[in-house]
């Protein structure tokens, strides 16, 4: 079995709008993606993490460009992104729906599509899921003692967090850049990710993060012909430049490395939870395959 | 083909006929349903008197216990069809009708209210207040064509006989770390009863109509 799930491509790309680029993660896939899509006619709404004062996620439903640009970047603490969900069909009325999420909100969302049974008239409406690779995430409360205890910064100052290069890095307004090892915050990851062996959003239509690609780019993986329509016209529209993904160590090397060691690093978790006698998610990725 | 159709029964025991809006509420397909179908009873709908056998009979509301003839119904209704389903949460889990108490007129008496699947065996329970007209649409079409995998959790659901509850979310998803915090629940909630706070669901108890949605729709618990 492929660590990273089925695909058809995987490439390394970047978007060439500079206003993107500027307040994005990584190469900007996922606005890029949103943007394209509402400019065009392909989305009415993206189901988005935005955020408050003090990195405070905000589940939100975009319906502009505007709104998606303001929700660019990773909150690296838990964002309910699916709560919103309903919203989008009723208050706004999106008929064509674009989500992003981490694997496991992919999951639930897949999971609903399947079995929409609290969801009167949305399957035809979600258009399009957006998964984020993800090896772990924080309570938001963890993720204030890696900031402030661990380094040192007051939250309202940051504007960005990256994980990178085995760190956890903390990017001022002040334009100061703070990181402390990894290993460091493991304790204040939640507990409930370490049952978790979807590094990738096996289910999504499109999957991005970082790893693989060099700085400011990001690997995508195409998963199918709905990623693939939408990632060829924005590539022969110039909305996205890309290069081939290196297929070597530091690219889809590394990758797959890392989508190895969750699945067994969390497969021992389960099973040693099973062993104490205590419920274990269920394989709802095999249930919706 | 018009031999290989099934008959379908649809009964209403104690509920608002809200299940059988929302199976109408599946607009253009509505009529491709019933033309795959052999509906034979159906009071709201039609004029049959006597419910009849049936491949399938879609049974709507919990049972009223002060009530012979919704126990006779109940009985009825198990022995005539082959596939008994209990639509939407008052048959399958009580839901709402779990906060009655009687004292109501014009029958006072009429206070103990359980779950279809309490009364008599379910070969499937959809719980959902009211199950979404997609859901129901495809539940239809796995009992057509004998999708067993599909139905399984609606198998597990007509075997249990307990209540469910916003709060199962608490007890079976936060306590067991096992809530990641995806929102699913929240937005699947028909009352707006759950909120989530940092990260996890807020139940409001007074709010929540026991319909099984939320705990339904997390990916966390096995249905
Ligand atoms: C908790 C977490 C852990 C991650 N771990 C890894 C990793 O190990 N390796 C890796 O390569 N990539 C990881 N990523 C993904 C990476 O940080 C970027 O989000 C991704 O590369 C997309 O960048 P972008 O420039 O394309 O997107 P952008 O254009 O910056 O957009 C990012 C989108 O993600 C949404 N988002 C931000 N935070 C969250 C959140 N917490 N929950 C749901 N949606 C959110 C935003 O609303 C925005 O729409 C992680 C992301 C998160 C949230
Ligand atoms: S590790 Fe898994 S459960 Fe945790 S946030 Fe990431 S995808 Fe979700
Ligand atoms: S909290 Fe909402 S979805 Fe959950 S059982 Fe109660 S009413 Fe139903
Ligand atoms: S659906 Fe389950 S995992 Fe998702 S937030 Fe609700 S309880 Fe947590």
């Amino acid at each position: 079995m492929d660590p990273l799930g089925n695909y058809k491509s995987i490439i390394s790309a970047r978007a060439t709008d500079k206003r993107i680029l500027k307040r994005a993660q990584d190469g900007g896939i996922v606005s890029a993606v949103f943007i394209y899509g509402l400019e065009n006619n392909l989305l009415d709404g993206a189901v988005v993490a935005s955020k408050e004062k003090n990195f405070k996620p905000v589940p939100k439903v975009a319906t502009t460009p505007e709104e998606v640009l303001e929700a660019a970047g990773t909150k690296y603490t838990v964002s309910p992104n699916l709560s919103v969900l309903k919203s989008a069909i009723r208050e706004y009325s999106c008929e064509k729906i674009g989500v992003v999420g981490t694997p496991c909100q992919i999951i639930s969302t897949r999971k609903a599509l399947k079995y929409p049974l609290g969801f009167r008239h949305l399957v035809d409406k979600i258009a399009l899921l957006v998964g984020i690779f993800c090896m772990e995430n924080f309570p938001y409360m963890g993720m204030k003692i890696i900031v402030e205890e661990l380094c040192g910064v007051r939250l309202e100052d940051v504007v960005k967090m990256d994980i990178g290069k085995g760190k956890f890095w903390v990017y001022t307004k002040w334009g100061e850049v703070k990181s402390v090892k990894l290993k460091m915050t493991h304790p204040y990851e939640q507990s409930s990710c370490h049952v978790c062996t979807d590094y990738t959003a096996e289910l999504a239509d499109i999957s991005t993060g970082s790893v693989g690609s060099p700085d400011g780019w990001s690997t995508v993986i195409i998963r199918n012909h709905r990623g693939e329509e939408i990632i060829n016209n924005m590539i022969e529209e110039g909305y996205l430049e890309t290069r081939p993904i290196d297929e070597g160590k530091f690219g889809l090397g590394i990758l797959k490395k890392l989508a190895l060691t969750k699945k067994e690093k969390n497969m021992k978790e389960i099973e040693h939870r099973k062993k104490l006698g205590l419920p274990v998610p269920p394989d709802v990725c095999g249930l919706l395959q | 083909m018009e031999d290989k159709k099934i008959t379908v029964a649809h009964v209403q025991l104690s509920s608002c006929c809200g299940c059988l809006i929302s199976l109408a509420d599946t607009y253009e397909k509505f009529p491709d349903i019933l033309s795959s179908i052999d509906l034979v009873y159906c009071q709201t709908l039609m004029d049959a008197r006597e419910i009849p056998e049936a491949d399938v009979i879609l049974v709507e509301g919990s049972v009223c216990l002060e009530d012979h003839h919704a126990l006779e119904v109940a009985r009825e209704v198990r022995e005539k069809g082959k596939t008994v389903v209990a639509l939407g949460a008052c048959a399958a889990l009580g839901c709402v009708t779990r906060f009655s108490k009687g004292g109501q007129m014009p029958k006072p008496v009429h206070g103990s209210f359980s779950s279809l699947t309490e009364i008599i065996r379910c070969d499937l329970a959809i719980p959902g207040c009211p199950p979404s007209p997609e859901l129901i649409v495809e539940v239809i079409t796995a009992i057509i064509r004998g999708d067993k995998e599909y139905l399984k959790p609606f198998i597990r659901y007509g075997e249990c006989k307990h209540e469910s509850c916003g709060c199962d979310l608490i007890v079976n998803v936060i306590n067991k770390s096992l809530c990641m915090g995806c929102g699913i629940c929240s937005a699947s909630c028909p009352t707006r009863a759950i909120e989530m706070i940092d990260g996890r669901p807020l139940i409001s108890p007074h709010l929540c109509v026991k319909c099984g949605v939320c705990s339904f729709q997390c990916p966390r618990i096995e249905i």
